[in-house]
């Protein structure tokens, strides 16, 4: 039923069905099986694409995933996937491709026209010219740079399909399911290791797929599918296909994608489009298989030309005759094989071969010592002219010509951990030389060419691996042919001839750069961009290299080496990701109290992972500035309530805690009474301040540390740190407790007749003073812990209660508050009131500054040791004049005082020289009514009531302000204490 | 990366957190004379070496061990893995 | 050989067989008046200004492997000046002055292009900070501009404005800043210091110091012993394993850096983002390939390779922010050596032996201190004083408690 007119019988795809698919707009049709590049080639349509620089039109150069040229645009919209090779895109119904890199239709690219400019564009050339006049370089040479840059387009929209990722452990990875591939999986199978066996196609049976030979009494193809169904029944085996081994990562760990969705043409609900996998394999045969390379010559980049092993699958795998008329080019034994096989098809077929003794053939005409010298053919190709041993040419007509220069080992993943694989003269390849650990190299991949070589490779790969010597499976017959090459790269003479096709770099490049100097192998890539483009260069490499190699006059090793980086093929960023995006990028922490504050309509910032209230609107309100106003005088002048368990806690107990403690904060704790709060600062080893917070002695050999929100991970892993590295016999266990524990600020001068009403115990003044901690009950029995202690400068109180008690609590603080019209008040309000009572938090610990600069130089302890007393004592963090935490408030009591501003002197220059500080933290007071600000000014201290200059010239302000307190509202600490 | 941890068996390094030098637990004597310049040293200069590092990985998604892992800077290569507790004894850490 | 558009068409006419090697390749000579070890951007840079700026003669630039095979080669080529502290600011503000004049200075198009750098804000906090970061760059003479959110996406529209996790709260932008091909640089500064008479010798490894009376007199070579008067050090990611060589243990961490490119796409990005609530950010390269990179892996490294997790990382970041990439494919991924400093900030200094001088580091951010860091080097070989956007660099900061700490992190370098 196939009307297709290149489509022959038989091959790996299915006749029986049909798929329809476009490509820029006309419909075809083709078959399960099929790759979109082999279905265009069935249907005669051979231009698929334009190259990078040039604009050259080409056609598939590849059956696989070494495709540089066969780009497409697959599917659109959103799903609009760039770049995206014909020669692996699987088809589907409905497919809907569109050619890229082109101005115009893919037949006419406007853009061609570089093409006939080509002898400016040689490599390199923009770095010596487009400089004159500076200013140029933006407004017009890098904009049409630019448009003309790039291949394929993004659609620009938010992709809209899910990835996923998953872990995966097993005793041997398989990557590669040919021959050597499917023996090493066996013999592991059959030992019961748990086996994985990847492969990026979507059919397993790697080269035998592409080959007529046998394997004991089978085809190959029937031998491999005979054996990925013994292999599926193995219940320790996991058979992927349609898996990219895309990178071995140290320890044995190797990266892979898993494509589940895009061979569909929707994808299915709920299931993600591709998954990463995380594969944690004991150990690894690598059985990749080798990959044919051309041989350069004049206008070897026409649709219609290609790896002569390509033509090799198109026929055997996808039942297509690319044309039939056929050229093979060689320089090898193994490209008879696919005349040979194309002969079997009925193409006519006529093999060019340089060696002058090349092999006759009863079936073909061979034409011995004969090179090709050029083709014609604009959009395909159409004659290829050759010159014979004799000197004289012949010019062939025929649509297709495969060219191989010989195979080169896949070597791609021995070299990600930057090991360097080594030349093997006699195969004229590199094979695999160091490899990761534990990773072993099987088949054409370590240059066992032959297909008995590599079954046998794969059994004593898999075999090493597993250290295995008994009941190992036998090895099938097969073609154990040695590889006949004799090494030719390129075609003398020719300059038009590509090496890099992607990236349209041609002999006469590689020529150039050598004559500029640029001849190591990394000054040729980056000079000439080979081996740069989607292809990772792996049918250009060597061949840029061999060429480097002849002009230099050494041999290939003395070159240098190809070597290659993860990913073995490009990977969707998606991937990547999974589902890591947008909402989902990092996980959210929600307090106890967040459901009681949702339905208060609170409005949430994000807070590190943590979400926070950050104001509660009430209705009447316009401005989130109401709202915070409103809180903070309602807190001030009766009583508010904050969710403030984000607060880091560290529960800290042993006989030694208090002397641990004296130890890692600057300031001394081993004096504290039981049933008493200190503050505390702690330093970093190089002086700096760490982190502020309290530690609260419930008991003898127990305390309470509290840190910031953004520091309770860090200050936990120092102490643990403390404790287990520098004084491990000192009697101390920690454990951080932040999410254990649901903790409440209560504040205002109400807060005690509220609290009162839930707490058990007596909390008068007397009974419980400031700075007072306790283990008490709320609610007639409920355990809870009192800590007297404020931030807000107001008499306050935090009450913490086990997690799952947290939202009762909120809710039962607002109702016995009632009576004193209590507000809850969020993150705003709380950083409010802090500056307007001179508190310092993380705008002030910015990481940069000493406890000196905050003010509270006293507290570093002269009397004992702790973490960063010695550093901090430095001169540089202890010069006469440094900064120091001042007050800020504006002279003009309506001026705005913006955080981030700078500070000059009243009189004199507005320059960074001059700069006398600048403002960590700013807000607008509702208890001063003005703005007001803290900051660091250098001898801040001894400069309160002086006049400075505010500029923010990044945001347009220029006002005046007054140094003051730091301490706006109470400075004497009156109200604490009530 | 794989850290074979003394007593969890080998586990994934993103459970860790690094810190660096193991020289780290050597904090010097604060009431030496020269205890600044000590501490400068401490805190400061590191061998950095191109091969065998023994450093401190923090086992924070795990038991909260510190431990010192000797690791090749070249090839990442893991070959010893001690609790840092055991090795601060050692070197006479105590109190 | 000069370069320009003319030349190109009259080599292309003659069929470029006029075309002369960018630089020589030269035996080593007995002796210098100065060697500079490191034939990276920065050690290229320094020969360029000594020799043409500086006005000094018999110079040679030593380099183990091929010149600019180190983090000039590698990385994300992004340049700009947006820093706050006063040790830093000028020095990378002057830098960028060079970038701008670079091409006509070198003779080379290094295509510096300066489409701007974005440092997106996601919280008040951050706000304050850049807020305070943009006074500090325009007092210092640089640009920047707070953009607001609705302005960012009008510029960039492809930005998850609507449904982040991290809601962007506008940016902190330098318009100047922007990228430059980076290997042209390396070039291009090695072509002018061959044209001025530099000695650029490759494949010439220094194996030793001859140090004589606390004097260095010369270097030990794997091509023999090379004799100087002065010696610079410029080859960060290695400083440490080089100067160990001449005793001295360094304030440095070997941390490998991943960087990522993908495949050749239209250009949509102009200019340089950075997403302030993750690790990543990204720039389009003139050849269409997104260039990003993000976090360090954060474990001391010499393999120039990384791991998975920090990929995913970066990639995550890329998806919290632009959802369109989902689709655009990551081509290759590979990693550099950094000198992480243990204030996040370089050095530019003498060292305590006479004759030896030291430019080491970078951390991550070396390529584009390139120009000004060849300058201020060249300047302190030559006169011995530090250059005036450079005083700050000096070795005894961190006794002296003077350290530049950009990130507040302290002294443990993978912070920073």
């Amino acid at each position: 039923m196939s009307s297709a007119k290149n489509r022959l019988t038989g091959g790996q795809i299915d006749h029986s069905q049909s798929l329809n698919f476009s490509f820029d707009g006309r419909r075809y049709t083709g078959h399960p099986g099929d790759t979109l590049a082999s279905a265009l080639l069935a249907n005669g349509v051979r231009l698929m694409g334009r190259s990078f620089k040039y604009h050259r039109p080409r056609g598939p150069f590849s059956a696989g995933s070494q495709e540089p040229n066969a780009l497409v645009e697959l599917r659109n919209g959103a799903l609009r996937e760039p770049n995206t090779r014909a020669t692996t895109a699987e088809l589907f119904d409905g497919l809907s491709a569109t050619s890229q890199n082109r101005i115009g239709s893919l037949k006419f690219d406007v853009l061609a026209v570089n093409d006939l400019m080509s002898n400016f564009l040689t490599a390199g050339f923009y770095y010596k010219t487009f400089m004159w006049p500076a200013a140029f370089w933006e407004k017009l040479y890098e904009p049409v740079i630019r448009r003309a840059a790039g291949l394929g387009a993004m659609s620009e929209k938010d992709d809209p399909d899910v990835y996923d990722k998953g872990f995966l452990h097993c005793d041997l990875l398989v990557i590669g399911s040919g021959p050597s591939g499917l023996m090493a999986a066996l013999t592991a199978a059959r030992s019961g290791a748990d086996v994985i066996l990847a492969d990026e196609d979507f059919k397993l049976g790697g080269q035998l797929n592409s080959e007529t030979l046998t394997i004991a009494d089978q085809s190959g193809a029937d031998w491999a599918a005979a054996t990925v169904a013994e292999l599926a029944t193995y219940p320790n085996v996991r058979l992927m296909p349609r898996t990219t081994v895309i990178g071995a990562f140290d320890h044995g760990i190797y990266g892979a994608v898993e494509r589940l969705g895009d061979h569909l043409s929707v994808s299915e609900a709920d299931k993600p489009r591709q998954i990463l996998w995380r594969i944690y394999a004991g150990k690894t045969v690598l059985a990749a298989g080798a990959i044919e390379r051309p041989i350069a010559f004049e206008n070897n980049d026409r649709p219609g030309i290609m790896l002569a092993s390509a033509l090799r699958s198109y026929a055997n795998r996808f039942a297509v005759a690319v044309d039939q008329r056929a050229v093979v080019f060689a320089n090898n034994d193994d490209a008879h094989r696919t005349a040979q096989d194309l002969h079997a098809k009925g193409v006519q077929v006529i093999v060019v071969d340089v060696r002058p003794d090349a092999p006759m053939s009863m079936d073909f005409e061979v034409l011995r010592g004969a090179q090709v010298i050029n083709t014609t053919g604009r959009l395909g190709l159409r004659f290829v002219d050759v010159q014979l041993q004799d000197g004289s040419t012949r010019i062939i007509e025929c649509g297709a010509l495969g060219v191989s220069g010989g195979w080169n080992p896949n070597v791609h993943l021995t070299c990600h951990q930057r090991g360097r694989p080594v030349w093997n003269a006699q195969q004229q390849a590199f094979v695999p030389g160091d490899m990761p650990a534990g990773m072993l190299v099987a088949g054409a991949a370590a240059g066992a060419m032959s297909t008995y070589d590599a079954l046998a490779t794969g059994v004593t790969a898999a075999a090493q691996a597993l250290d295995l010597s008994a009941n190992l499976p036998d090895v099938p017959a097969a073609e154990n042919a040695p590889v006949e090459i004799t090494p030719f790269w390129y075609v003398q003479g020719a300059s038009r001839a590509w090496v890099d096709q992607q990236n349209d770099v041609t002999v006469k490049d590689v020529k150039l750069s050598h004559q500029e100097g640029f001849r190591s192998v990394e000054h040729l890539k980056r000079y000439t961009t080979l081996g740069m483009a989607t292809d990772q260069g792996k049918t250009s490499n060597l061949l840029g290299m061999a060429i480097m190699a002849e002009l230099e006059d050494k041999p290939i090793e003395a070159v240098g080496t190809t070597i290659f980086r993860p990913p073995y093929t490009p990977v969707a960023i998606g991937a990547f990701a999974g589902r890591h995006r947008e909402q989902e990028f990092h996980p959210k922490r929600l307090t106890p109290s967040h459901k009681w504050a949702e339905e208060q309509g609170a409005v949430f910032v994000e807070v590190g992972n943590w979400m926070r209230a950050q104001w509660y609107p009430r209705s009447g309100e316009t401005t989130w500035r109401d709202s915070v106003d409103r809180e903070v005088l309602a807190t001030r002048n009766s009583v508010g309530v904050c969710d403030v368990t984000t607060l880091g806690k560290i529960d800290v107990q042993g006989s030694d805690a208090a002397a641990f403690l004296n130890k890692v904060y600057c300031n001394g704790f081993a004096k504290l009474a039981v049933g008493k709060v200190r503050y505390g600062v702690m330093l970093r080893e190089d002086g700096i301040a760490k982190d502020d917070g309290t530690a609260a002695r419930l008991a003898e050999d127990h305390f309470v540390v509290t840190t910031t929100t953004a520091n309770a991970v860090s200050v936990y892993r120092h102490m643990e740190f403390v404790h287990q590295c520098l004084c491990p016999d000192m009697d101390v266990q920690m454990i951080s407790t932040t999410d254990a524990w649901a903790q409440f600020s209560v504040a205002g001068p109400n807060s005690r007749h509220v609290l009162q009403k839930i707490v058990d115990q007596d909390i008068s003044n007397d009974a419980f003073p400031f700075m007072a901690c306790a283990n008490i009950t709320i609610c007639g029995g409920l355990r809870a812990r009192l800590f007297r202690i404020s931030f807000s400068g107001e008499l306050a109180y935090e009450i913490a209660v086990p997690t799952a008690y947290g939202d009762a609590l909120i809710r039962r603080l607002m109702e016995v508050g009632a009576d004193y019209d209590i507000s809850p008040y969020g993150t705003e309000a709380l950083s409010v009131m802090r500056i307007e009572k001179g508190h310092a938090a993380g705008n002030e610990l910015n990481g940069t500054t000493t406890a000196q600069n905050l003010g509270l130089g006293r507290m570093v302890s002269t009397k004992k040791d702790s973490i960063g007393a010695v550093l901090s004592r430095r001169e540089g963090l202890n010069a006469p004049g440094d900064l120091r935490q001042v007050g800020i408030k504006p002279v003009n009591l309506d001026d705005k005082v913006p955080a981030g501003a700078h500070l000059m002197n009243a009189q004199g220059p507005v320059d960074a020289t001059h700069d006398q500080g600048y403002v960590t933290s700013a807000c607008f007071s509702p208890t001063l009514g003005h703005h007001i600000g803290l900051g660091f000014v250098k001898d801040g201290a001894n400069r309160l009531g002086e006049t400075l200059r505010l500029v923010s010239p990044l945001t347009d302000v220029d006002i005046t302000v007054e140094l003051c307190s730091p301490h706006f509202v109470d400075p004497e600490g009156e109200r604490l204490r009530v | 990366m794989i850290i074979d941890h003394p007593l969890l068996g080998p586990r994934d390094a993103s459970e860790f957190v690094y810190l660096g030098d193991a020289s780290l637990i050597d904090r010097p004597n604060p009431d030496t004379e020269d205890a600044s310049h000590a501490f400068y040293e401490y805190a400061y200069l590191r061998d950095n070496p191109a091969g065998l590092h023994r450093e401190l990985w923090f086992h924070e998604a795990g038991d909260r061990s510190w431990l010192v892992v000797t690791r090749n800077t070249e090839t990442h290569e893991i070959t010893k893995v001690e609790f840092a507790k055991d090795v601060a004894r050692l070197a006479g850490r105590s109190l | 050989m000069k370069y320009s558009a003319f030349q190109v068409i009259k080599q292309a006419l003659r069929g470029h067989k006029g075309w002369i090697p960018a630089w020589r390749d030269p035996e080593p000579a007995n002796h210098y008046d100065i060697v500079i070890i490191g034939g990276g951007g920065h050690g290229l840079a320094c020969a360029h200004y000594l020799a043409k700026t500086f006005k000094q003669k018999r110079i040679a630039v030593l380099e183990k492997g091929w010149i600019g095979g180190g983090n000039v080669g590698r990385n994300t080529t992004i340049i700009r000046s947006n820093y706050l502290l006063d040790g830093n600011e000028p020095f990378y503000e002057f830098s960028l002055k060079l970038w701008e004049g670079l091409e006509q200075d070198l003779n080379y198009n290094a295509m510096v292009s300066q489409r701007g750098i974005l440092n997106l804000i996601h919280s008040d906090g951050q706000r304050d900070a850049f807020i305070r970061r943009g006074n500090a760059m325009i007092l210092n003479g640089a640009d920047a501009d707070l953009m607001s959110t609705e302005q960012i996406k009008r510029k960039y529209p492809f930005l998850n404005t609507d449904n982040a996790r991290f809601p962007i709260q506008g940016g902190l932008a330098q318009h100047r800043g922007g990228t430059v091909r980076h290997d042209a640089v390396a070039w291009g500064y090695a072509r002018s210091a061959d044209q001025h008479g530099v000695d650029i010798i490759q494949n010439c490894e220094v194996t030793g110091f001859r140090i004589e009376n606390g004097t260095c007199t010369g270097v030990e070579t794997t091509r023999g012993f090379i004799g100087a008067t002065k010696v610079g050090c410029a080859v960060a990611g290695s400083s440490s394993r080089l100067m160990s060589k001449a005793g001295m243990r360094l304030p440095i961490e070997s941390h490998v850096l991943q960087a990522f490119v993908s495949e050749g796409l239209k250009p949509v990005i102009p200019g340089v983002i950075t997403f302030g609530a993750g690790h990543f950010y990204c720039s389009q390269s003139d050849k269409g390939g997104l260039v990003f990179g993000g976090d360090i892996d954060g474990y001391n490294s010499y393999a120039q390779r990384g791991n998975l997790p920090v990929v995913e990382d970066v990639c995550e970041g890329a998806m919290a922010i632009f959802p369109m990439l989902g689709r655009a494919r990551l081509l290759r991924m590979w990693g550099g050596i950094m000198d992480m400093s243990m204030d996040g900030s370089p050095i530019i200094d003498r060292t305590h032996i006479k004759g030896l001088y030291f430019n080491g580091g970078w951390c991550y951010g070396g390529f584009k201190a390139t120009p000004a860091s060849g300058y201020a080097f060249a300047h302190l070989l030559a006169t011995d004083t530090p250059h005036p956007t450079a005083t700050a660099y000096r070795f005894d900061r961190f006794e002296k408690g003077l350290m530049i700490d950009e990130k507040g992190m302290g002294n443990q370098p993978n912070l920073h």
